[in-house]
């Protein structure tokens, strides 16, 4: 394991979530039934970041949920460690809402499938986006993002680690080398 | 923390941090029972099966509904009907579930040490649902969760558990979990119903019940077993209600926000009045809701411990 390269700082994650509010906006035309559902860990941090630039833009806050996905994985008895159940905070009714889920990583698409599924089980949403800071390619399901911060080609045998302020420290991407 | 125990027998078998663990899981599982569509796919494609020997309405249905709400195919065998009754040994009873490839046995036997036993002849996994007098887990996991959730922690407070101690698997359960979790145990009930040497167990003994209430944070009511008082042991029923019944006076002299629990079914008039069963200090029916979370934590982390034993075996 090292560290490779740092491919976003502070900065560029800032004007990213910002560029991607501008985005979720113009295609909803405006904020009515948006809400943003973010995946545990850091796609929750990322979702209440996006609703403060929204909130920046529009003046009022689009509802923001976290999803927790374990109960919904296809992999849960392949990883090593077993995680941890935590709560699902959706206090808001998904019918007829467009949703927007927020993710950091895109990767095989795996993670956003049981999301889908979760959501599903949780209401009947108008429709579902998919918002992610970084999309790092090699899908394995049909899934594809509406709202990209970065596109990054990698090698299978690199990561891409998302940090944030609130669970990190601080705020950068950097690829990692296995 | 990662829970690695394929099979739940007892809070005397687990660390602080195992109790941790589930009561933490079991939270987050709450909200499953909360929703319109109250399920989630983890357990899909397992089976449960319910195996009582004992008749149980309450502790079975909390299984069967926990095992539902995580997708699992549940059969429920009760021993009346079935082969056991032709003479099958219980580990040969436990052998035949685990050929038709079930994945986890919820037990409940009248003899103290048949989970364990059970457990140790399977490679799937056993959960124990009261084994004579000796633990009944899952009962004493909901009632430390409803606890915590009511006065927010567990250490430092002091919880009186009132009845038949000496028969009671709720009883010990109770105090194992509480006070590894670092809470004051006090037991109180007629001199002839508490055991021997129960202090070496960490509690402490009181046989007045206004004394055991008076600084109490919680009051843990245990059901009298009267079905079961062969050998006339037990104090008539008017004469424990008099002595060792919770009502409403003796609740005025305790601390003003006491939790009241009782793992039911309840003798109205016995272990206690109506009054205070159905009053604002009562939390018996929050006890019901909280098994289910409880439960389904508990049938979560079993099944997996135990899937991945077996990806390791097969490695």
């Amino acid at each position: 394991m090292k560290e490779k390269t740092q491919i976003l700082d502070k900065d560029t994650i800032s004007r990213s979530l910002m560029r991607i509010a501008h985005e979720i906006l113009e295609r909803n035309k405006g904020i009515q039934d948006i809400c943003l559902v973010g995946i545990r860990n850091r796609g929750a941090y990322l979702a209440k970041r996006l609703a403060e630039c929204i909130k920046q833009i529009e003046g009022s806050s689009p509802l923001v949920g976290i999803l927790d996905i374990t109960l919904y994985r296809d992999d849960l008895t392949l990883i090593s460690t077993q995680p941890v159940v935590h709560k699902t905070e959706i206090d808001f009714d998904l019918d007829d809402k467009n949703v927007v889920l927020v993710d950091d990583v895109l990767y095989t698409g795996r993670t956003i499938r049981a999301a889908m599924d979760a959501l599903i089980d949780l209401g009947r949403p108008k429709t579902i986006q998919l918002a992610v800071l970084v999309d790092r390619g090699h899908r394995e399901l049909p899934i594809r993002p509406d709202f990209v911060g970065k596109n990054i080609p990698t090698a299978k045998n690199e990561t891409v680690e998302l940090r944030l302020e609130e669970c990190d420290g601080k705020d950068e991407a950097v690829i990692i080398e296995k | 923390m990662t829970w690695t125990k394929k099979d739940l027998l007892g809070l005397e078998y687990l660390s602080r941090e195992e109790i941790e663990l589930v009561l933490a899981t079991a939270d987050s599982f709450k909200e499953v029972s909360t929703r319109e569509i109250k399920k989630v796919p983890a357990l899909r494609g397992k089976t449960v099966v319910n195996l009582f020997y004992e008749p149980s309405t309450r502790t079975r249905t909390s299984f069967e509904v926990a095992a539902k709400r995580l997708s699992a195919d549940v059969i429920n065998i009760a021993t009346e009907t079935s082969s056991v009754k032709k003479g099958e040994t219980l580990i040969d009873t436990g052998k035949n579930i685990q050929a038709l490839k079930a994945d986890v046995i919820v037990m409940r036997h009248n003899y103290s040490g048949a989970a364990a036993m059970l457990a140790r002849s399977l490679e799937i996994s056993v959960v124990n649902a009261g084994d004579g007098w000796h633990e009944h887990p899952t009962q004493a996991l909901l009632d430390i969760f409803t606890l915590k959730e009511k006065l927010g922690r567990i250490a430092g407070l002091k919880v009186t558990i009132v009845g038949d101690i000496a028969h009671s698997r709720v009883a010990r359960s109770n105090t194992w979990g509480l006070t590894k979790l670092g809470a004051k145990v006090t037991v109180c009930a007629p001199n002839m119903l508490i055991p021997p040497a129960i202090e070496q167990m960490g509690v402490s003994v009181c046989s007045e019940i206004d004394k055991a209430l008076s600084d109490a944070d919680a009051v843990n009511v245990l059901r009298m077993q009267f079905e079961r008082d062969e050998q006339n042991a037990f104090p008539k029923q008017l004469e424990y209600f008099k002595n060792f019944g919770i009502t409403a006076e003796r609740l005025e002299k305790a601390k003003k926000d006491i939790v009241v629990m009782h793992p039911g079914p309840i003798n109205r008039g016995i272990e206690m009045s109506s009054e205070v069963a159905d009053g604002k200090n009562s939390v018996i029916l929050e006890q019901v809701t909280n098994g289910i979370a409880v439960r389904m934590a508990v049938l979560f982390l079993v099944a997996q411990a135990a899937e991945r034993n077996n990806a390791k075996n097969t490695d």
